[in-house]
């Protein structure tokens, strides 16, 4: 079938403004969106620009809008967009060029959190121990991709930018909730701040944009009670 | 611009990050990625990384030794495998201790499964030595590792493609040119050592597990200028890839318990492996799915198979079998075994082939995966560059891009992740006590010179051929002729073709004439190094004459260790001609025997 892709445009280089592009693609309904813009690139026009690697939902290099909802395009098949693929860069993240956007700021959130096992205490030889409970706790978290999907979905990381988002909390929860872990109270203290958890007003955004389906609003949920038993 | 550190780190995969780690903690480090290092493919990996921990029943180091080395159809160097095999105990502990959350058994160790070839040498059945977390512990390494060094204050630059390795007029190794993705600029790393980390080359061929970025650019830098390529001819097609897209289904699923079934409804694999069945190493297990397609019995004698993983068939051949827990109760699974251990492969065949595999069979193929050859390291990791072993001071090689040799001619499933970590450390460690006495090399004149002729050459090309066609039949070509069966013609046509593809790639040219973010540029520059490499592939595979591993060639179907017990080098010559020579294999633990599963 014929689908027809229009994709959100903007170099820096020779561009005032941002402008749409469209273009015409015979597809199949189990093509990934991704597969229509590389084959835009590689037959219609070379100069489209987006980043790619792993095509299957896992690397997390392919985070844009696509119609309208925050999506991988290497998990987004024709046949649930339909013949209309409107598709812009992500929201809230200066766009470098088309679909690139500068992922700086986003990574520099994560950083914030400490997002690193925090345990001086020496540990055996072999492993440490944890119950398969214990490890069952913050199961959920460790799916992150680190794709910043979640975050430039939220409406209160559009309104501030200084907000954490909730892809740098996800992660501070996958640590929070390790039993092993000892670094909860620097976490949380940095949590605690202005521009922390309580940003977070439950929209849900984030959940419908997550690709490795985190229960992002129940960890960010799970974190600000902690917040308040620990306060 | 110019940088300078004494150690430079090309690639931000598991091995990259694991040599910069190490060598961070003693010397200038920088690492150089042309993507954001949890993007790297060793984020896909996902069944789990070997070690003889022995968790859940009896193993050891020795066993998994000789796996590797039965495994690899004997070509692998043994005294590399047996470094590798007892570190990897130590490895996974030191990912424990950073945080890796493992799957855990009731009483709280590291939880392992069964993979394909890792076995209990004495009773010969498979062994549970698969440490994972889930089906996604190569997310897990790759995040480990990132957090870690984020946490030691690593230096990356990010999202640089590094063009060209620079070698000056002594023949020292001096660092490399990197395009600054986003800027367009050229900018050289003058570096007393240099490792490369930057992966495979599995975009060679039509259906591939592999990411758009493992175009074998480091492997293929390092053959222009002048080193040799070790067993190039020996490339994994992993077995079980979802049917038209090469999506990875790991081992894991057969480690659980999957089989692989024909369209005659059979499992088939007790025919090819009596005793391990449908977890024999990978060469073994594709070639027997080319056979069942060959003799009408694939789906609907269509060119796949099935995995099946649904909790009926698993328990009949479980019970069939006489299959046990550790505690001696014979195993089962349920529908909900297979959601927790295996999450991922749910959600990927829900999500690209509309099927839950605990409802339905699984439409699979092989699928290209994992370069056994590429750069000639050391036990140390230092690049080599003749049949004797000569060091080329002052560069390293490590992980999937590197040929130590520990996977001969054909890779166990969870042994590149042992491979990534163990070689990956030894190189960060051994260029930062290199650094400590080297000297610095001299930078060649005009260092970023060669990169630039190159991008300017491309930019300024007017022919009319269109990269992304030549490509397309590169792949196509590779999947054809140089895939998991080959024959003498079918070599001496792909060299043919590969040289009229040459041909029209010099007749190239892009839209793109921008410098910021131009990755239409980089992608016709990649397609240079996949057509090299394609080349140095198929004209290793035509030189060897004889069946060995992943190496099949149907006109000499026998393992020849009279004449090709020894491992293959390709040299790139001045005129571009490639000059094959051989080196020998390192034995020592184990005599070359007939290879049964």
């Amino acid at each position: 079938m014929k689908v027809k892709v229009k994709v959100r445009r903007f170099n820096p280089e020779q561009d005032r403004r941002p402008y749409w592009s469209e273009y015409t693609v015979e597809a199949e309904p189990t093509d990934r969106v991704l597969d229509l813009l590389v084959y835009i690139k590689g037959y219609l026009d070379g100069t489209l620009t987006f980043r790619r690697s792993c095509a299957h939902g896992v690397c997390g290099s392919d985070a844009m809008v696509i119609n309208g909802r925050n999506r991988l395009a290497c998990k987004e098949l024709v046949k649930d967009t339909g013949r209309q693929v409107v598709v812009e860069p992500l929201r809230g993240l200066p766009v470098v060029r088309d679909l690139v956007v500068d992922m700086e700021p986003f990574f520099r959130k994560y950083r914030s959190i400490l997002p690193f096992l925090i345990n001086d205490e020496p540990p055996p030889y072999t492993e440490r121990l944890q119950s398969p409970e214990a490890r069952e706790r913050f199961d959920d978290t460790t799916k992150c991709i680190l794709c910043a999907a979640c975050t430039t979905s939220c409406p209160s990381f559009w309104a501030n930018d200084s907000y954490v988002g909730p892809a740098a909390i996800v992660q501070a929860h996958r640590f929070i909730f390790d039993d092993r872990d000892r670094g909860a109270q620097a976490r949380l203290a940095i949590l605690a701040e202005a521009d922390g958890v309580w940003r977070c007003r439950t929209i849900y955004n984030c959940v419908d944009a997550c690709p490795r389906e985190i229960d992002i609003t129940t960890a960010i949920g799970e974190v600000k009670k902690l917040m308040l038993v620990e306060g | 611009m110019i940088h300078r550190f004494d150690v430079i780190v090309v690639g931000a995969g598991g091995a990259g990050l694991m040599a910069a780690l190490h060598a961070s903690a003693r010397a200038k480090t920088a690492v150089i990625s042309k993507l954001y290092p949890v993007r790297s493919h060793t984020g896909t990996a996902q069944g789990g990384i070997g070690a003889a921990l022995g968790n859940m029943e009896e193993d050891h180091p020795e066993w998994h030794i000789f796996d590797t080395i039965k495994g690899s159809d004997y070509l692998a160097d043994q005294d590399a495998v047996k470094i590798m095999c007892e570190e990897a105990v130590e490895m996974v502990y030191d990912l424990e201790h950073m945080g890796l959350p493992f799957d855990r058994t009731p009483d709280g160790r590291i939880a392992q499964r069964p993979f394909g070839g890792h076995t209990n040498n004495v009773t010969k059945q498979p062994v549970r030595r698969a440490c994972h977390a889930a089906d996604r512990t190569g997310h897990m390494i790759l995040q480990t590792l990132y957090q870690q060094c984020i946490k030691n204050n690593v230096v990356f630059f990010d999202e640089y493609q590094v063009l060209d390795l620079l070698v000056n007029d002594e023949g020292r190794v001096a660092g490399v040119t990197a395009l600054h993705i986003d800027s367009g600029e050229l900018h050289v790393f003058h570096a007393k050592a240099t490792i490369f980390a930057t992966g495979g080359f599995g975009r060679l061929w039509k259906i591939t597990s592999n990411a758009y970025a493992l175009t074998g650019d480091g492997v293929a830098i390092a053959y222009r200028r002048g080193i040799p390529l070790e067993d190039m001819e020996f490339y994994q097609f992993h077995p079980t890839g979802i049917l038209g897209l090469g999506i990875l289904l790991t081992e894991g699923v057969r480690g659980e318990g999957g089989v692989l079934i024909n369209g005659l409804g059979e499992r088939f694999m007790p025919r090819y492996a009596p005793t391990v069945k449908d977890l024999a190493s990978r060469d073994v297990v594709s070639r027997a799915i080319y056979l069942e397609v060959r003799a009408g019995r694939g789906i609907n004698g269509k060119d796949y198979v099935y995995l099946d993983v649904r909790p009926e068939t698993v328990n009949k051949y479980f019970e069939q079998d006489g299959i046990k827990n550790p505690d001696g109760t014979p195993r089962r699974i349920t529908a909900q075994d297979i959601r927790r251990k295996l999450p991922d492969i749910s959600d990927f065949c829900k999500t690209y082939l509309q099927l839950d595999p605990i409802k339905s069979p699984l439409p699979i193929q092989p699928t290209a995966h994992y370069a056994m050859g590429g750069i000639p390291t050391n036990v140390n990791a230092e690049v080599v560059v003749d049949s004797r072993n000569t060091v080329l001071p002052g560069f390293y090689a490590a992980g999937e891009c590197a040929c130590v040799s520990v996977h001969g001619a054909n890779r166990l499933g969870t042994n590149s992740l042992v491979d990534i970590l163990v070689f990956g450390r030894r190189a960060g460690q051994n260029a930062a006590a290199y650094v400590a006495h080297a000297d610095w090399p001299a930078l060649p004149a005009a260092a970023d010179g060669p990169a630039r002729a190159a991008l300017d050459a491309i930019r300024g090309g007017t022919g009319r051929e269109v990269v992304a066609q030549i490509r397309a039949d590169l792949r196509a070509l590779m999947m054809d002729n140089v895939g998991v069966f080959r024959t003498e013609a079918l070599l001496a046509e792909a060299l043919s073709k590969l040289a009229d593809l040459k041909e029209r790639y010099r007749r190239i040219s892009i839209m793109d004439k921008g410098k910021r973010w131009n990755t239409e540029l980089l992608e016709a520059w990649e397609l240079g190094c996949m057509l090299d490499l394609a080349e140095v592939t198929a004209r290793a595979a035509l030189t060897r004459t004889e069946s060995r591993g992943a190496h099949f060639r149907e006109d000499f179907p026998e393992r020849d260790d009279v004449n090709w017990l020894k491992h293959s080098l390709a040299y790139r010559e001045a005129d571009g001609q490639i000059r094959m020579d051989t080196k020998p294999v390192t034995l020592g633990l184990y005599e070359p025997a007939k290879r049964v599963y």
